[in-house]
């Protein structure tokens, strides 16, 4: 895409600004998990907040202390605001200025941290005052609660790509009779809302003795149309000449399957398989439904049920809320490009 | 050897079919058993009292009584409230946020995607629980913050005082729904025909006649989409009113989706909270219809 130049008009520099303010409010909310969740409850029920869990740099020097607590959010912003101006520029080497300017920042925080931490309580690391909120969240059943998550996660993307992929591939390429009725189908059990079934889904995995397994979640998300949906988007840029080629050759459905198309549609199973890791994650309503006992629960529904039965420990909470969210951005950031592919072209084309 | 033709064209077909249908397979087993046979069912069994202990044809009194129950027109009013102020304003906004983000380069727009975007990955129930953190009382961020602004002259209990709570649930559910609009426009605006905008630059169209005679018309349909699933994804609001208020207080803050989950899970009434399940689902359907014929007159 070419980029045209921009002119520095008065509207623009407002909407730069008003844009600048709305990154701040919608990473906030992890800012303020990630900080809560080193906060100690002393801290946190003080009716001034703390910009920064000082606790965890733990320096012993009031004066650090003080100095990092008025200026340090405002810090924060200025380099926020000049990582961003210089990822702004065009020109290149600027650009990866700002990017060296944030990581280095972000590093020397780190390292600080460390060695602050380090000074001050010498080189043993567990069960430090500062941790408080991870040791005694991972003395309940949260590392359990993780593993069911992502035993879960990767069933369904697994199951969901090679279905899907199928499916897809069925659809685009195959002139079977009801293709056109089933594909409508699809396209109209999308579109209704997915919670009202929930009820007969609850019974049938009840009947199925399902309920409060993995599979209760799994195979729902599994059953959901998108991912045939966006597979066949994938799926219809294969050129038919190709096919019909690979079968003259003599070769079989199924060799064609795995030889011709798969590598075809790589990106869209790569697309996929990211959108349904990180649905199936944050699909918190379900969970709660089908998981009830501690054993079996997803980390989602383990921090609802840590918030509902203590309300006001809201460091527990909030260390619950960053080992959930924390491996997820992290996917995130890594695959965001075959991620936003993903939701594109599912949209666009349909 | 005169149908050889027509017979190896039948051959062929049938050949089509029963591949096709083999690759088929495994996806229409999970669909038909996970999606479309529990639709059925909530179709079916929200005529019935399906209960613990009974399940017998009542005809229509689940409907009936729907509407004749005040906790569920509440809950319905609340539910289109928040979609009558969330679809707009997620629409615009995102609108407006891709139209300043789209023509800078790819390091910034992707920048900008994945911040739009963190309340999302973050999850709904880390989101809600750091939301009800910061809305609390007297430990929250909020009030400490507006009371010293000045804004605010002492505490507000805002997740417990009717006039506030719906609107703190609509703000949550506002950063949660934005981040998949924008990139849908971003990508949508990167792709409008850059040489109908020089013709029309060319003729002396300003920015505003530009967006509204050339882009508009172009980004027509991924805003009918945008539309269409940030209306699905505000009627099903449910997490967050289920950690933030639990429907209180006094039901204001229920909605459909919560009071489903609670005749279902609480009272045990699957035939009843299915007969709602039905409702919802008309009204998501009609909508979504009116939707589209705003979509269609606009684009003629």
């Amino acid at each position: 895409m070419q980029t045209t130049v921009q002119r520095t008009t008065p509207y623009r520099v407002l909407a730069l600004a008003l844009l600048m303010a709305l990154v701040v409010f919608f990473a906030f909310p992890l800012f303020w998990i990630i900080t809560g969740s080193f906060k100690s409850a002393k801290v946190i029920n003080s009716r001034t907040p703390q910009w920064f869990p000082l606790e965890l740099l733990n320096t012993g020097e009031p004066g650090w202390a003080a100095f990092l607590q008025v200026v340090g959010l405002p810090i924060l912003l200025a380099i926020a605001v000049i990582a961003l101006l210089l990822l702004l520029h065009k020109k290149q080497a600027l650009h990866t200025l700002g990017l060296i300017v944030g990581i280095t920042v972000m590093l020397g925080a780190v390292a600080y941290a460390l060695y602050a931490y380090i000074s001050q309580t010498g080189t043993s690391w567990p069960a430090a005052p500062q941790l408080n909120n991870y040791t005694r969240l991972f003395s309940k059943a949260a590392l359990k609660w993780l593993w069911n998550t992502l035993f879960i996660c990767a069933m369904a993307m697994l199951l969901t790509s090679v279905t899907a992929t199928m499916a897809g591939y069925a659809i685009a390429k195959k002139r079977f009779a009801g293709r056109a009725l089933i594909f409508s189908i699809f396209v109209m059990a999308m579109a209704l809302p997915k919670q009202v079934i929930l009820i007969p889904l609850l019974k049938e995995m009840s009947f199925l003795s399902l309920h409060n397994t993995p599979w209760a979640v799994i195979l729902p998300t599994v059953g959901w149309p998108f991912g045939v949906f966006l597979m066949k988007q994938f799926a219809e840029n294969i050129p038919g000449s190709i096919l019909e080629a690979t079968r003259i050759d003599g070769a079989g459905e199924i060799q064609t399957f795995i030889q011709i198309v798969l590598p075809m549609v790589a990106p869209g199973i790569g697309a996929l398989a990211i959108f349904t890791f990180i649905s199936t994650w944050n699909d918190y309503f379900l969970q709660l439904l089908m998981l009830n006992t501690e054993r079996t629960m997803t980390i989602s529904v383990g921090i609802a049920k840590l918030q509902q039965e203590m309300s006001t420990d809201f460091g527990l909470i909030m260390a619950g809320a960053a080992i959930a969210a924390i491996p997820i951005v992290l996917i995130f950031l890594i695959f965001q490009r075959f991620f936003t592919r993903g939701i594109t072209i599912g949209a666009v084309k349909g | 050897m005169q149908y050889t033709l027509a017979e190896q064209e039948r051959k062929r077909k049938r050949r089509e079919n029963q591949v096709g249908y083999a690759f088929m397979l495994p996806s229409l087993l999970f669909f038909f058993g996970f999606v479309i046979f529990p639709m059925g069912m909530a179709l079916v069994t929200s005529f019935t009292n399906y209960s613990m202990t009974s399940f017998d044809f009542v005809g229509f009194t689940n409907y009936v009584n729907a509407f004749k129950d005040k906790v569920f027109l509440q809950a319905s009013w609340n539910t289109i409230v928040i979609v009558l102020v969330s679809v707009p304003v997620v629409t615009l906004f995102s609108l407006w946020v891709a139209s300043v983000v789209y023509k800078m380069g790819n390091a910034a727009s992707s920048f900008y995607r994945v911040i739009f975007y963190l309340p999302i990955v973050t999850g709904t129930v880390a989101v809600t629980v750091v939301w009800k953190w910061m809305f609390n009382n007297y430990y929250g961020l909020l009030n400490y913050v507006f009371t010293n602004l000045g804004i605010i002259s002492k505490n507000i209990n805002w997740l417990g005082n009717p006039a506030y709570a719906l609107w703190c649930i609509i703000t949550i559910l506002l950063t949660t729904s934005i981040g998949q609009p924008i990139v849908l426009y971003i990508s949508a605006l990167a792709n409008v025909d850059p040489s109908l905008v020089e013709a029309a630059e060319v003729d002396g169209a300003n920015n505003l006649q530009v967006f509204w005679k050339i882009k508009w018309p172009q980004i027509m349909s991924t805003t009918l989409y945008i539309l269409v699933i940030t209306t699905i994804n505000s009627f099903q609001c449910f997490a967050l009113i289920q950690l933030l208020t639990s429907g209180g207080p006094n039901n204001s803050t229920n909605t459909i989706m919560y009071k489903i989950f609670q005749h279902a899970y609480q009272y045990n009434q699957y035939g009843y909270g299915n007969a709602m399940g039905v409702l919802l689902a008309l009204l998501i359907a009609v909508f979504s219809y009116f939707q589209f014929r705003l979509a269609k007159t606009d684009n003629e």
